[in-house]
Order: structure tokens, then C-alpha cells, then sequence
């Protein structure tokens, strides 16, 4: 590969091979469309088109391709959770991560860290414990460990107990791992393309269509398209885009923030959680450190930083990691997520026949890429939700069985 | 620094408020589950301009504000029996 590249390097002409097939004008009719093009949607076109033979299908999105939350998450993957619905769910996920390269043939540099959420207060520990049980009862690979196992897998954090708040204990999760979230977005695109899908970028979904109480197409930016089902993955803007389709859900849109420091020499192997603190830390194949805190405090729709969240978060960082009071923070930047009142997702069947909804992804979704590509393509194609997703209806705000992750979902992602 | 204008406290640091949501029209008290899991969970959520609670944690003091939440400015803040509540039927949230 790099002799090819120099080779190129003195080529007039660039030649290197499209990843996209170029972008045709919108057909009048398909199978499928998908409104949002980050990664939930482009893994549902791919696993449609490979796994269920439905080809005539098309993602449409409104800026490039995963540009939205895709592209701003912090890479984190893990299947520790708390109920036993979510645990089943974020599982399967890591299974498919794990072989995703080969499946796509495309690098997505899968990369298992071991996963550490500290535990600061005697709540903290009893939360750790149950996540444990639940965890193991699933066969996901999760436990609580003392300061001295902490110090063996991370001795760069202060163990002290004259820290504010000492650390008690941590639940250890081995395969919890980072992934290039670029990659794994590109890499279904370019296999949902060689498969005949469609994907049109600089496209927004601005109206549906209904017939009766069915949605048979889209108004875009760039022209009209019908299509026997249609799926919205839109996460951020998903009270938008199902107010066109005519229905309300239960999220509120609030930002995230998420910053990396300078490059530094690798010495951070674990990805380090502290709810208690709000902060948490993995450390890039570039070797920046990755660093997130939890939610702003009130419903926005505007990707700023603050200096606030920054402030909140170097401090509880130096509380963990004392040495780097002189690192600089290089890059900040924010996504708007979509939060649900329990900390779960909603995927599954809508108040609009043939109409689709994949949302309520809030700070938690990248991990279930491609959990919800695979379940979301057999629901579109069969016209019902899987067993596995059952559970994260719409209607079950309706029926009042949420399914409470906010202990496992919130700052540790 | 966002400062927001409590009605009892003046302005202050919006760090020292907390977001209680839209304000939405309650139930009737005999209104059907379906109702009322509509008014505890579902949400206008709009991009633009809302009506919210919000409360001024010290002082524990409710009261209600305007705001944009594209541009995240505030419009206006005002005390629930604001009689110009009822007159700018707000922007957003009463239904
Ligand atoms: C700072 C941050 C850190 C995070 N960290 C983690 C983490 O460590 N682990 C984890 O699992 N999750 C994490 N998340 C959450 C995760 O990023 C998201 O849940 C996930 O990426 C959602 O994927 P998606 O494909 O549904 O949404 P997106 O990638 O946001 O894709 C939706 C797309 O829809 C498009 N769209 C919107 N409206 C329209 C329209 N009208 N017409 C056409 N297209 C439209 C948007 O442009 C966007 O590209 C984090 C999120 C943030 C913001």
C-alpha cells in the first residue's frame, strides 16, 4: 500500500478507486427508503440488500455521508448494561463488531481495550454489583473489582484514598473496545453500494407522503421518491422528521460534548468511566486522549462548545489523572442527541403504516450499529419486529413499561 | 456565560437554574391513561422557539421562559400568573 501511494504521489491524474459510485438523480419509485445517512441507516440499507435480497433501496441524506452523530461519537463499545433487554441487545452487537472487518472488508480498526467504570460511593458499588449479575447471567464477560485489581490494569490513576472521592471499586468489562466510527460508516456504504444500493447525499427529507394513514414517499430537496416502506434514522432531528410523517415522540434534543487533548505517547490501554464524576476517558490509536462528560443541562439545538462543560471536566479529569494538569486540550466539538426518558432507544413500528422509526439514540448509539442495521433490515423486510428489539417500541411509553438503562446508559456511553 | 433573568432573583448565572420541561395543557383529572401518558412522556420537542419551566434551584422559585433553541437565546422570562402569558400565547409548548 505505501508504494502504491508514492507511486500515485507522482501521477498526474488521480486514480485511486471511488469508495461511492457517483451520484445519479433520485428514481421515481424504490423499495426502501431511509431518511438519515450516519451509520444506523447505511448498515439497515446494507444488510437489507445482502441478507434479504431487497436491492431497489435508497438512503437519503441531508448533508454528507455520516456527518451527523456518526461522525462525533466518542467510538466506545460495550455490552455491560443493566436490564436484561439491553444487555441481550448491546451483546449481539459486540458479536457482529467483531468480525465486522472481514464481513465488509474494510479496516475498522476494532480495537479491545477492557472497559473500567469506577465506582466513588457505596450506590456506586451496589449498581456495579447488579450490573455484574446481569451481565454474567447473560454471558457477558463483566465484574467487580477491588483498588488492587484497578492498579493492575491502570496504574496511572490516582488510587489515592485521600482523593475527594475515592475510588472503591470499578466494574471490569474486557471486551469493551473503541472502533474507527468513520470506517465502520464507509465501510457498510461501500458494501451497501456494490450491492445496488442508492446513496444520495446533500438530499434532506423535507415531507412525507401519506396516502390515508400510509407514507408512500418523500418530498426531498432534490425531487420527489416513493417507496413501499420507509425507515427514519435520524437521530437528532427525529421530532423533526416524524412531525412530518404526523406524530410526536417522547425525546428531548440536547447536546453532547466530547474533546481530545494533544497527542501523547500511548499509556492508557483501559477506557476509564466515572458516573460519579461525569467524565470519561480512552486514549486513540493517535494518542490523544479521548474525553466526554454527560448531557448539557437543558434541550438545545446548537453544536457549541462551552467553556463550562470544559471546565467541569478538566477538573474531574485531574482528580483521575493528576499528571496531566500541563496537556492541552487540541479539538472540541458537539452532537445533538436524541434522549428518551428512560435511556433506551425506540426502534420498531410507528402510528403511520409502513413507516419505520430508529431513534431515541441519545449518547449510546454507536455501539449499536450494527445490532440495529441487522434487526432493523429483518423488520423492514418481514413488516414486524424481531424478538430482540421488541421490547424498545414506540408504544411502550404508551403501556408504561420502560426499560431503565440510565445507570448503565448516561455518562459511561 | 449565560445568565438568565429569574423573576424573583434578577439575573443570574444560568448554572444556578435546572429545565423542568415544556409546559404543556394537564389533563383533565378523569382523562384516560392514554392521555395522560401522552402529557407525562410525549414531547413537542420543537427547533426554534419553545415555552418551559424552570426553576431557580436556591430559591426554589418556578416560573416560566421563552427561548429559541436554534439560536439558544432567551426572549422572555416570566411568573406563572404573568397575565401576558395568557395574551402572547408563546411560541410553542401549550399544546
Ligand atoms: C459527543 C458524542 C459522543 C458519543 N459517544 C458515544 C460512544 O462512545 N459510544 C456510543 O455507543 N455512542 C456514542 N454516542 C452516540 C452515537 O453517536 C449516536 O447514538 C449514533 O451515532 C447514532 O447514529 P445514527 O446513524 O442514528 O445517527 P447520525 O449519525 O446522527 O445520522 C443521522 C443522519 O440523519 C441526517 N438527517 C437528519 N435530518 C434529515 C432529513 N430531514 N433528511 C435527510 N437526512 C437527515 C443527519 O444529517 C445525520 O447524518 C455519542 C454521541 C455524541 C454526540
Amino acid at each position: 500500500m505505501p508504494f502504491k501511494l508514492l507511486r500515485q504521489g507522482f501521477r498526474r491524474t488521480k486514480a485511486l478507486d471511488r469508495i461511492l459510485p457517483v451520484q445519479q438523480p433520485l428514481a421515481r419509485n424504490y423499495d426502501v427508503i431511509i431518511i438519515g445517512g450516519g451509520g444506523h441507516g447505511l448498515a439497515t440499507a446494507y444488510y437489507l440488500a445482502k441478507y434479504h435480497g431487497i436491492r431497489r433501496v435508497a438512503v437519503l441524506e441531508r448533508g454528507y455521508l455520516a456527518g451527523g452523530n456518526t461522525a462525533r461519537n466518542t467510538a466506545i463499545v460495550r455490552s455491560n448494561y443493566l436490564t436484561p433487554e439491553g444487555v441481550a441487545f448491546y451483546a449481539e452487537s459486540i458479536s457482529l463488531f467483531k468480525t465486522l472487518s472481514i464481513e465488509l472488508d474494510f479496516n475498522i480498526m476494532y480495537s479491545e481495550r477492557g472497559h473500567l467504570t469506577l465506582a466513588h460511593t457505596d450506590a456506586a458499588i451496589r449498581t456495579s454489583r447488579w450490573r455484574a449479575e446481569v451481565n454474567k447471567h447473560l454471558g457477558v464477560d463483566s465484574e467487580l473489582i477491588s483498588p488492587d485489581e484497578i492498579r493492575r490494569l491502570c496504574p496511572q490513576l490516582n488510587l489515592s484514598s485521600k482523593a475527594r472521592y475515592p475510588i472503591l471499586g470499578a466494574l471490569y468489562h474486557p471486551p469493551g473496545a473503541v472502533v474507527r466510527h468513520d470506517a465502520v460508516a464507509w465501510g457498510y456504504a461501500a458494501a451497501a453500494a456494490r450491492l445496488g444500493v442508492e446513496i444520495h447525499v446533500d438530499t434532506a427529507v423535507t415531507g412525507i407522503i401519506k396516502d390515508g394513514n400510509r407514507a408512500i414517499g418523500v418530498k426531498t430537496s432534490r425531487g420527489t421518491a416513493h417507496a413501499e416502506r420507509i425507515l427514519q434514522a435520524v437521530a437528532g432531528s427525529s421530532s423533526h422528521v416524524a412531525e412530518m410523517a404526523g406524530f410526536r415522540l417522547p425525546i428531548r434534543t440536547i447536546p453532547l460534548q466530547a474533546c481530545v487533548s494533544q497527542p501523547l505517547k500511548p499509556f492508557l490501554d483501559p477506557i476509564i468511566v466515572s458516573g460519579s464524576l461525569h467524565v470519561y476517558v480512552s486514549q486513540s490509536s493517535r494518542g490523544e486522549l479521548v474525553m466526554g462528560g454527560s448531557t448539557d443541562p437543558y434541550p438545545l439545538y446548537a453544536s457549541r462548545s462551552t467553556l463550562e462543560f470544559k471546565e467541569g471536566l478538566m477538573a474531574h479529569m485531574l482528580e483521575l489523572f493528576p499528571f496531566l494538569a500541563e496537556i492541552k486540550v487540541m479539538r472540541q466539538w458537539a452532537g445533538i442527541a436524541d434522549m428518551t426518558p428512560d435511556f433506551s432507544p425506540i426502534m420498531g413500528v410507528t402510528p403511520v403504516d409502513n413507516y419505520f422509526i430508529d431513534a431515541g439514540w441519545g449518547t449510546w448509539g454507536f455501539k449499536a450499529t450494527p445490532v440495529c442495521g441487522k434487526r432493523l433490515a429483518e423488520m423492514i423486510a418481514n413488516g414486524r419486529p424481531p424478538k430482540l428489539i421488541e421490547p424498545f417500541a414506540l408504544n411502550r411509553f404508551q403501556r408504561f413499561v420502560q426499560i431503565g438503562e440510565r445507570g448503565a446508559a448516561s455518562v459511561g456511553h | 456565560m449565560k445568565i438568565l433573568n429569574c423573576p424573583l432573583n434578577g439575573p443570574r448565572n444560568i448554572s444556578e437554574f435546572a429545565c423542568l420541561g415544556e409546559v404543556k395543557t394537564v389533563p383533565p383529572p378523569d382523562a384516560g391513561t392514554a392521555d395522560w401518558a401522552n402529557f407525562v412522556f410525549t414531547e413537542r420537542n420543537a427547533a426554534g422557539l419553545v415555552r418551559e419551566w424552570w426553576i431557580h434551584i436556591a430559591t426554589n422559585y418556578v416560573f416560566i421562559v421563552d427561548r429559541d433553541t436554534l439560536t439558544e437565546e432567551t426572549i422572555r422570562t416570566y411568573r406563572v400568573n404573568d397575565p401576558l402569558l395568557s395574551q402572547s400565547l408563546g411560541p410553542g409548548g401549550t399544546k
